[in-house]
């Protein structure tokens, strides 16, 4: 006999969402570190570090998320290592938005005209200085809004950490449903949350975005309309 | 005794040379203009001077500093010559005094509110000292160049490099840029300019060095070398220009 959707299902939903959104924090969280990382590596003037993170961008990016699901949970406990679920997700998110967002940074920081490089290092300053002082402020507010769209669809990717049997949003509807067997109100919720939780972000990064622009004072952009 | 010796100095691109065996020495408070075709090597030659561009052979010193040499102290070197680019190069997100102070604070690591003195200082000395608030935007091309050799004597070099600074500029704004090089020229800073501004050559240099196919070509006092140019190449740049 199946039970029928309810508020308690909406609440256990909602409840499932949190852990996602925690989960895309971790994975936010830990794909910037490395990724930060990763994308000086990238711009670096030394030819090693360069390909070291053209080669490590490469394979993650060229290997499927849920592949690299599996191969944490799994290849972990094949180490003897047991971990729950939410530890072997984060890591996996994690090292999949470091590949992402240091290909998306590298791309900013490149973006920013030579003469910047060269009008810094013209008053004596140190690559680091360049990068600290010169380079990256004016590139962040370029890598605003790709970033949150990175984020948003990082939001959407959580999903497949239900796999290793995680239990965040889609893992949970999936629960409900095989409780009540209604898939278009319990699927159609879970939709609807999911949305719920994206659409800020869109608004956030207009309006971060916007400021930004105000605080660095880049004209340009402006000017061109965008 | 020189301030800026060039001995012998060769680059190439690839396979391209673009200098070739290039020597030049300047005494202290010597100015010395470069003139030549586009391609004959001049910005390179300046370039090489701060090592923002290497060399393949020969050797570069500049106030005992050896440029050349693979271990040059770059931080010492820069704060020694200065350079002021043919498009500004000012950072955007600073202010005309931020852009200097950047500069001070972080480079000679002077103190803050030290280094918004010396920026104004800087400024006041190019002429706009009202300016001190505004970015970069907000400001001529000519403004903008001023606030870029303010930058540069910020950090009081001993050598000021300029590279076609002039040429972005309109007309109008061009007189503004050189009346500052030609206050920095009386003080008696030591300069290299390359520049296409003929009468300014003529009038501010204590030498003019025709460059032709990455070599020295011809050089000379200004009156002498544009009156009575001796080789035809010479001849026939300063026919085209005047």
């Amino acid at each position: 006999m199946f039970q029928t959707f309810n508020w308690f299902d909406v609440l256990f939903l909602l409840k499932a969402a949190g852990w996602t959104v925690l989960l895309t924090i971790v994975a936010f969280v830990g794909g910037s570190l490395l990724g930060g990382i990763i994308a000086v590596m990238r711009v670096s003037a030394l030819a090693p570090l360069r390909v070291a993170a053209i080669a490590y961008i490469q394979v993650l990016q060229g290997i499927p998320l849920l592949m690299q699901l599996f191969l944490t949970y799994f290849g972990l406990s094949l180490f003897g290592i047991s971990v729950p679920g939410f530890f072997a997700a984060g890591l996996a998110l994690s090292l999949h938005s470091s590949a992402f967002l240091s290909d998306i940074w590298r791309g900013c920081l490149e973006s920013i005209p030579r003469a910047q490089w060269e009008g810094s290092a013209a008053i004596g300053m140190s690559r680091f200085e360049q990068l600290r002082y010169i380079i990256v402020p004016q590139a962040v507010r370029v890598a605003i809004p790709p970033t949150v769209g990175f984020i948003v669809s990082m939001v959407k990717n959580t999903s497949l950490a239900s796999i290793i049997g995680f239990v965040e949003l889609a893992r949970a509807g999936q629960i409900v449903n095989d409780a009540t067997f209604q898939p278009i109100k319990v699927f159609g919720t879970v939709a609807l949350i999911y949305f719920a939780l994206c659409i800020p972000l869109s608004i956030l990064s207009r309006h971060m975005e916007r400021s930004l622009a105000r605080r660095l004072n880049v004209h340009r952009n402006v000017e061109l309309g965008i | 005794m020189s301030i800026v010796t060039l001995n012998s100095v060769s680059k190439s691109y690839g396979t391209v040379p673009v200098l070739r065996e290039v020597s030049l020495a300047l005494t202290p408070g010597e100015v010395v203009a470069l003139i030549g075709r586009s391609g004959s090597g001049k910005s390179t030659l300046l370039r090489c001077v701060n090592a923002l561009e290497r060399v393949q052979s020969g050797k570069i010193v500049v106030d005992g500093i050896e440029v050349t040499s693979p271990s040059a102290d770059l931080r010492k070197l820069r704060q020694t010559v200065g350079i002021v680019f043919q498009s500004y190069n000012l950072f955007p997100h600073y202010t005309a005094e931020g852009n200097i102070t950047i500069a001070l604070t972080v480079v000679k690591k002077v103190p803050k509110r030290e280094a918004v003195e010396i920026a104004r200082a800087a400024l006041e000395r190019v002429g706009l000292a009202d300016k001190a608030a505004s970015f970069p935007h907000q400001l001529s091309g000519g403004q903008q160049q001023r606030v870029s050799i303010a930058r540069s004597l910020a950090l009081s070099p001993k050598v000021m490099l300029f590279d076609e600074v002039t040429s972005a500029l309109d007309p109008e704004l061009k007189d503004e840029v050189l009346g500052v090089m030609e206050g920095l020229a009386a003080g008696g800073m030591t300069m290299i300019l390359v520049t296409h501004e003929m009468t300014f050559a003529r009038d501010v240099a204590h030498r003019v060095v025709f460059m032709h196919g990455g070599r020295i070509h011809e050089e000379g006092p200004p009156k002498k070398l544009f009156s009575a140019p001796e080789t035809p190449e010479l001849k026939q740049f300063i026919k085209r220009i005047f």
